[in-house]
């Protein structure tokens, strides 16, 4: 479904412009049903990863290319990605004054500028406690569990066939970690057998917490723009739980680093 | 930059436009201008009308029973006590505008509405002040009161004629909320590139009384000058005031508002957004001067700059004469946020969609004051200008 082969990506438009190499030749391929987990340090590049992948001005791909179901999407516009299924759980989204939550659900669900608030919104509002939400201005004033909830809310009603999610679970109490982490999972049809799944994600995080939660196939290990290794999610999390991300590549079923990789691991 | 000598400008005679009895017999372009101004005038479903084109009061009745509908002059000549409310709460040498004004009387005209002793009146009086022929001065003196326990809601639009070339528009508006009464008043300007604006309001305020004040320019104009003053005499009497700017092309706009707190527990919340393209210039102006013990004050404003050279000065006041006062402001300007537009274009919106989105968004305002009808009015009336723009 999504493939990423070899990306370098700088941020800064040009090299004038503080342009610093920030991904370096990173591939990962995430299958039809598949849900991929990144873990990764602050710093190590997540952020700039989701961003590539959203299409975000700012970065600029120096190498590599990003398919999606078969598109190459390397240099369409963030809402012709969307349009084309990608979808997004923001870590931070921003408060648009004036702009309804209900105006976000309207916009994803093909009802761009009615004032309605249709059935399957106000479905979903209900299932995530969302409701008294719908009519106020989207993120503004939200705590960090409820501008969580009206990012699932959208992204439901949005059903993209390829979700990435920012750091799902930081800034974000057990209760709703628990809430959002049961939608996700009939979302992404976790409940199917693997073959008869087709939503496919990929959660970026450095807590992990989500995971309690969500049933996934596969982690990688960024760091400082590299993945260090890749392998069984459970396994890597319990690694870095346990060890800290220098350390994780004990549990990868390999390693991609390389000799003079100073990635996030210590000296020894 | 806003100076101007209202003797550049002519007076039309009282008679110089028709004075007709029912909107039926205005001519289609001019109930076109009143429609897309919001005005249902055409329907004549509220509780009053009055149209003032240039200084003849064309048309004026009033359906309810509990709101009078006459103009200034004859409501002047048939109750000897409007003279007391007139150039009372506003005084002729306050600046040459108001002065000028004094001085013609005799040519003036304006409405007088009245709400009566405990009535409440849900539908709106609608005026519509009707700038029509070229290089006049339109100057128009209000005086609306609402009596004790009484409720008013007004909307009226301030229109000059298409290709009207440079005039100017003076008004005096007066305004009396007795106690426990109620006044909302919805003003929608849309003048002419050419146009000088200069409004002159003032509104007083006895114990428990409230007036809530929409004020919307959406179309470009030369210039509009104002500043109104509310009193708040009477205890727990309270205001506010949304005012909501588009600013385009070369308008040049000095918008204000102030609120004296004098009585205990008053309240008055001043809201603006502002947008500015083109070459606007606006200045956004506020004052909250508290008082009475236990009062309580927010001035909030906001712009959005979408060009290079256009620009919102916005100057928010605060002074407090009472320890046991409280008064905010918060103002925020700048251009539209890129993170924003990403965030909609992340939902699938295409950039202009987003744009557009942020925008409208910005324009929009707290109708929860107004009666549902008035409110859904405004509301649609909002977003038929918003479409055009």
């Amino acid at each position: 479904m999504l493939d990423i082969r070899n990306l370098t990506v700088a941020v800064g438009d040009n090299k004038a412009d503080g342009h610093k190499t920030i991904l370096k030749d990173l591939s990962l391929n995430v299958e039809d049903g598949e849900v991929h987990v990144i873990f990764g340090p602050n710093g190590s590049g997540k952020t700039t990863l989701v961003q590539t992948l959203l299409g975000y001005p700012g970065y600029t791909i120096e190498e590599g290319t990003i398919t999606f179901n078969g598109t190459d999407i390397t240099t369409l516009s963030i809402n012709e990605r969307a349009n084309l299924g990608l979808g997004v759980v923001f870590q931070y989204p921003p408060a648009v004054r004036g702009v309804k939550l209900n105006d976000m659900a309207n916009l994803v669900s093909g009802h761009k500028g009615s004032d309605e608030i249709f059935d399957e919104t106000a479905e979903y509002a209900k299932k995530l406690n969302m409701t008294e939400f719908l009519n106020r201005d989207v993120n503004h004033g939200f705590s960090g569990g409820e501008k969580k909830r009206a990012e699932v809310l959208q992204v439901l009603l949005q059903s993209p066939q390829m979700l990435l999610l920012d750091e799902p679970d930081s800034g974000v109490d057990v209760e709703n970690v628990e809430i959002i982490g049961r939608m996700l999972n009939k979302f992404l049809q976790r409940d199917l057998k693997p073959m008869a799944r087709k939503k496919s994600a990929i959660i970026i995080t450095h807590l992990g917490y989500l995971l309690n939660f969500v049933k996934t196939d596969r982690a990688h290990v960024l760091c400082n723009g590299q993945f260090l290794c890749s392998g069984d999610s459970k396994e890597i999390y319990e690694n870095i739980l346990k060890n800290g991300f220098d350390k994780c590549e004990n549990s990868c079923l390999y390693s991609v680093r390389e000799e003079d990789a100073n990635g996030c691991a210590t000296k020894e | 930059m806003l100076d101007l000598n209202p003797g550049d400008f002519e007076i039309q005679d009282a008679d110089a436009h028709e004075q007709v009895d029912s909107v039926g017999e205005l001519s289609e372009e001019m109930k076109e201008k009143l429609t897309r101004i919001g005005l249902t005038l055409a329907d004549e479903s509220g509780a009053g009308t009055y149209l003032q084109r240039d200084q003849t009061a064309s048309l004026c009745h009033q359906k309810s029973a509990n709101v009078e509908v006459i103009p200034i002059k004859q409501a002047m000549a048939t109750y000897d006590w409007v003279q007391g409310y007139y150039w009372n709460v506003i005084k002729p040498d306050t600046d040459k505008f108001t002065q000028d004004a004094a001085d013609q009387d005799a040519s003036i005209q304006g409405y007088f509405i009245h709400g009566l002793p405990g009535q409440i009146e849900r539908l709106p009086v609608q005026t519509c002040l009707y700038v029509e022929s070229r290089n006049t001065r339109q100057i128009v003196h209000n005086v609306i009161i609402a009596e004790e326990g009484s409720e008013i809601n007004i909307i009226t639009g301030c229109v000059a004629h298409g290709g009207i070339g440079r005039a100017m528009h003076e008004g005096i508006s007066e305004f009396y909320v007795k106690k426990n009464a109620k006044i909302t008043f919805t003003m929608i300007h849309e003048w002419q590139e050419q146009m000088e604006v200069r409004p002159r309001t003032a509104i007083m305020l006895e114990d428990n009384a409230s007036f809530i004040n929409n004020y919307i320019v959406l179309k470009p104009v030369n210039t509009i000058q104002t500043n109104p003053i509310a009193y708040l005499n009477g205890d727990n009497s309270r205001v506010m005031f949304q005012t909501i700017v588009y600013g385009r092309q070369d308008s040049k706009m000095d918008l204000g508002t102030r609120a004296m707190l004098v009585g205990k527990n008053t309240s008055a919340e001043i809201i603006s957004r502002i947008i500015t393209a083109d070459n606007a210039n606006i200045v956004a102006r506020g004052l909250i001067a508290g008082q009475g013990t236990g009062c309580k004050g927010h001035l909030e404003c906001r712009g959005l700059l979408l060009s290079n050279t256009s620009r919102i000065d916005s100057i928010p006041e605060l002074d407090a004469k009472n320890p046991d006062v409280s008064i905010t402001h918060e103002a925020a300007v700048g251009k539209i946020s890129q993170d924003e537009i990403n965030y909609l274009m992340a939902r699938g919106a295409t950039e202009d969609e987003a744009t557009a989105m942020i925008i409208n968004g910005f324009l929009s305002f707290d109708l929860s004051e107004l009666p549902p009808e008035i409110a859904a009015d405004t509301k649609k009336l909002v977003d038929k200008t918003m479409k055009g723009l």
